[in-house]
């Protein structure tokens, strides 16, 4: 899973540095993502795992690092198509 | 509607001298020492502060209310105002523990200092989350070296400490920003730029370019984003849209009197064209007051981190998109009302200066670059609606 949120994190972060200098734990938004930028990693998220983002985890936080994200992801819901 | 010589809080006799010189400030463009003053005097200027810091530890709800009212009788006074308080609650809430900080907020308690933003510069196209200039090193490991060629500093000739913006390295990127106050005795400030402009006239927006030196003490210990994310994005809007209710305030209160004025000359006449427009004034700016309070309300109880849910966030904007637009629709209201009685430049019932004045508010951070934004971080959560 990380890789596939590295992935999706490299395409639409709009980072500032290669995203193999990015650790799980870096701060993405020190690293240049900002919250427009954001919002199309949590789309892109949405859409390639089929998931909606749980509301409470709807914050900096859960966006901050390629581990959170990845917490945020699991306990997320699955969309029942 | 004057106050006939009631003044017995502090604010009342800060309005009082703001609504005395506040022709003088608009026509001559000046700075609107008099208000300043009266402000510092009734200890205003550091209301923010906490009380274990030696202040009064008064709440941003309060420094509302006081931007309304002295909004209702002189814009720009109230602007220095909203705009000081926006910087000193990014102190309080982010300076930390550091001696240097916990004495600077001293100082504004016992000495009244004012405080003034520097997140303008030339070259970043309007975006103060990014920063061309840097945080340059010092002689010595704990010095440093800043310049700046800001676009607008609002009353930077008159502010005793700046609150500059500089990227934290020369090697950081455009948005790893960080916070530095910078006393204005011993720095170079140099005007490179006038302010002549159709209202807000004593907010005296000059151009300036800045040079200074300090100590890394002066820095605040937290990123600018989140300063920007937690404090200041929301107090300026809550502050702001304060004031700009207060100027619209005053317009209705113009065009109540005008109608008050025609029906006495005509009891049982006739009410003016245009009377129902009151009404709609009045109804408008209620429900932006009524969204003020609420969001004044959500500031407080959300403490830290109050823009920590993306919902918040795009409420705080929507604040102060909306309440522009609105406030400047209701002076517009209101000049209908009176007709050429507010057109006119002068007299009881001018609106001029309230026109003038208020349509700045969709300009200071150009409500359709906040839209855009606003539109995208809307399709992370939907906004918060609902009643009960």
């Amino acid at each position: 899973m990380k890789n596939a949120l590295r992935s999706i994190v490299e395409n639409y972060g709009k980072l500032s540095k290669p995203m193999t200098l990015i650790t799980d734990d870096a701060d993405l938004f020190a690293a240049g993502m900002d919250s427009l930028a954001m919002v199309n990693v949590m789309l892109a998220i949405e859409e390639s795992f089929g998931i909606e983002f749980r509301d409470d985890l709807l914050n900096r936080a859960s966006f901050s690092s390629i581990s959170a994200l990845e917490h945020a992801v699991r306990s997320s819901h699955t969309i029942v198509s | 509607m004057m106050d006939s010589g009631v003044l017995d809080t502090p604010l009342s006799r800060v309005v009082a001298v703001a609504r005395a010189h506040a022709a003088s400030v608009d026509s001559n463009g000046r700075f609107p020492a008099e208000s300043i003053a009266a402000m510092r005097e009734a200890g205003l200027l550091g209301a923010l502060v906490p009380v274990a810091l030696g202040g009064p530890g008064q709440s941003v709800a309060q420094m509302a209310a006081a931007c309304y009212a002295v909004g209702k009788v002189c814009a720009s006074s109230a602007m220095v105002l909203a705009m000081h308080h926006i910087q000193l609650a990014c102190l309080v809430n982010h300076a930390g523990t550091g001696a240097w900080h916990r004495m600077f907020l001293g100082r504004v308690v016992q000495e009244g200092l004012l405080l003034a933003s520097v997140t303008s510069e030339a070259g970043i196209g309007g975006n103060m989350r990014t920063s061309l200039c840097a945080l340059q090193a010092g002689p010595t490991a704990d010095r440093f070296l800043l310049e700046k060629r800001a676009t607008a500093i609002s009353y930077g000739a008159y502010a005793d400490a700046l609150l500059v913006t500089l990227r934290a390295r020369p090697d950081s990127d455009a948005s790893d920003q960080v916070l530095v106050v910078v006393p204005t005795l011993g720095a170079d400030l140099q005007c490179t730029g006038g302010w002549d402009a159709m209202g807000m006239r004593g907010t005296c927006s000059e151009a300036f370019h800045l040079r200074s030196a300090g100590g890394m003490e002066q820095v605040l210990p937290v990123p600018f984003a989140r300063i920007a994310a937690d404090t200041m994005v929301p107090v300026s809007h809550l502050l702001w849209a304060s004031l700009w209710a207060g100027i619209a305030a005053d317009a209705i209160a113009r065009a109540w009197s005008f109608l008050r004025q025609a029906l006495r000359k005509a009891p049982g006449g006739a009410l003016p064209p245009g009377a129902s427009r009151l009404v709609g004034a009045v109804e408008r700016l209620q429900m932006v007051e009524a969204r003020i309070n609420a969001a004044l309300a959500h500031y407080a109880a959300a403490g830290a981190e109050p823009a920590a849910s993306f919902a918040a966030a795009t409420a705080i904007n929507m604040l102060k998109t909306g309440a522009s637009e609105i406030c400047l629709e209701v002076v517009q209201e209101a000049l209908m009302v009176c007709g050429f009685a507010g057109y006119s430049n002068a007299g009881p019932f001018s609106l001029s200066r309230h026109l003038r004045d208020i349509t700045s508010a969709r300009l200071m951070i150009n409500n359709d670059r906040i839209r855009d934004n606003t539109a995208r971080l809307l399709m992370l959560q939907p906004p918060i609606l609902g009643v009960g």
